[in-house]
């Protein structure tokens, strides 16, 4: 399972890099992929983003001594290397659907698009995509630390080392998102009543 | 909105959110896995002598195999290489590029990146030397030898090239005997000299010549010799072509050794 902690992967990876590895990939790659994916937006982008992210820690696990390999702490690592490279993918081609605006003059990453969803999770697409799309709004701080914690499931240290933040910010900026998503979303069901 | 409400909306919301996490496309551990090396894709390209089985990763081509059996060549693979091998949707244009043009009899081309893990350093050297040998051309065992400074190394570069995981890409069928015969190969002989004759090296008059004695090419108007199929010995009109038995001949012939091709010096 996914959602876990791997405990007795970093020794394991320290001991036989080329034959954990796999084990490794099975078991982050539904963070690296979500991460990357509500970075730039849409599927294809975010599993090539996905695969470099995997290519790099090989080759950085490759090069270190093994203690600071067994001594590593995986999940926040492979979080930030997944958030650096879907960043400066932004930075190099912004996405093609509408631009907002952070605050920064940033612009910033937009919800995917329906066609760009597997099929299977057609239930509830409205709600869904609401949801993608008032996230999307949110400015940069908020969305990423709300992404990490709520969506992708980290502990708030681990939020605030991929982020570079101390952890009392990172708690501020995803309790505000958190309220802004509900904010928005009772003025959407205000305007339409079900 | 009372304190209940604050409360199931956030539950909501927070299962709402987790329920945003993306299934990641089956495609990416494989492909990671292939990135890295750890496992290998599969294309068929149009080798000389018919079509050729080509594996290859991220670090470059890792083997080769004839024919079009790709269930079989994959579990030699799996016993040989200890990873999998599997069918490639779509090989990257740049890989079957480079591949295309190494084969191409009309272009000197710069060769693709190989995986050779698994090969020691002195198996490396031997193929390296092997990718020196021009098409249609060929060098002897002893030569490889000689080149690596390691003269009576002669059978040890027959066994590293009977390694070579890469055959035809690598072009070890072009190092023969130094009598002509084509010896072994790892597909049969008789592949080696299809390849040599797809390629245009004649291996029939190649052995012909090594029954004969005939070891090198000379010209008495440059005074140098060279290897039968050296490029500068087919340079030579049959009028000025000489033949030396051994290099001992040649030089006491007054004859110095070519230096594109680099046969022995002395003996020979």
């Amino acid at each position: 399972m996914d959602d876990n902690h791997h405990p007795e992967l970093p020794a394991r990876l320290a001991r036989d890099l080329d034959g954990s590895f796999e084990a490794l990939v099975v078991a982050y790659q539904r963070l690296v992929f979500g991460l990357a994916l509500r970075v730039v937006g849409n599927r294809a982008d975010a599993e090539e983003i996905a695969q470099d992210t995997f290519e790099r820690a090989y080759w950085a696990l490759a090069g270190y001594p093994a203690e600071r390999v067994a001594a590593m702490a995986l999940r926040p690592w492979l979080a930030t290397i997944a958030r650096n490279l879907a960043r400066n993918r932004l930075r190099r081609r912004p996405p093609p659907a509408r631009p907002l605006e952070d605050g920064h003059g940033q612009p910033l990453a937009v919800a995917a698009p329906a066609a760009a969803e597997p099929a299977q999770v057609a239930e509830r697409r409205s709600d869904r995509e609401l949801l993608v799309e008032l996230l999307a709004g949110l400015p940069r701080g908020q969305r990423e630390a709300v992404v990490l914690r709520h969506v992708e499931g980290l502990a708030y240290a681990e939020v605030a080392e991929v982020l570079g933040r101390p952890v009392g910010t990172v708690k501020t900026h995803a309790h505000r998102g958190v309220r802004q998503l509900r904010v928005e979303l009772e003025a959407r069901k205000e305007r339409t009543p079900r | 909105m009372n304190i209940d409400d604050t409360e199931r909306g956030w539950r909501e919301l927070a299962e709402d959110l987790r329920g945003l996490r993306a299934d990641p496309p089956s495609t990416l551990r494989p492909a990671v896995l292939e990135r890295v090396g750890l496992a290998d894709a599969l294309m068929t390209v149009h080798g000389p002598a018919g079509p050729l089985l080509v594996a290859y990763n991220g670090r470059g081509i890792s083997a080769t195999a004839p024919g079009e059996d790709a269930d079989r060549f994959a579990e030699q693979f799996q016993a040989r290489f200890r990873r999998p091998l599997r069918p490639a949707d779509r090989p990257p244009a740049r890989l079957v590029g480079q591949v295309e043009r190494l084969l191409d009899p009309g272009r000197r081309a710069t060769p693709p990146p190989f995986d050779l893990r698994g090969t020691s350093e002195f198996e490396r050297a031997v193929l390296a030397k092997a990718q020196e040998i021009p098409r249609s051309q060929v060098r002897p065992y002893a030569w490889v030898a000689g080149e690596l400074r390691q003269p009576a190394a002669v059978r040890a570069v027959g066994a590293a090239l009977g390694r070579n995981p890469v055959p035809v890409l690598i072009p070890c069928h072009r190092v023969v005997g130094s009598d002509g015969r084509l010896t072994g190969y790892a597909w049969g002989v008789g592949y080696k000299r299809a390849l040599l004759a797809a390629e245009g090296a004649d291996p029939d008059e190649l052995e012909r010549l090594g029954r004969r004695g005939t070891r090198f090419f000379g010209s008495d108007t440059t005074r140098i010799y060279c290897y039968p199929t050296c490029a500068q010995a087919r340079r030579v009109t049959d009028r000025h072509l000489m033949t030396f038995t051994s290099a001992a001949q040649a030089a006491a012939a007054g004859y110095r050794p070519c230096r594109v091709c680099r046969p022995p010096a002395l003996a020979g």
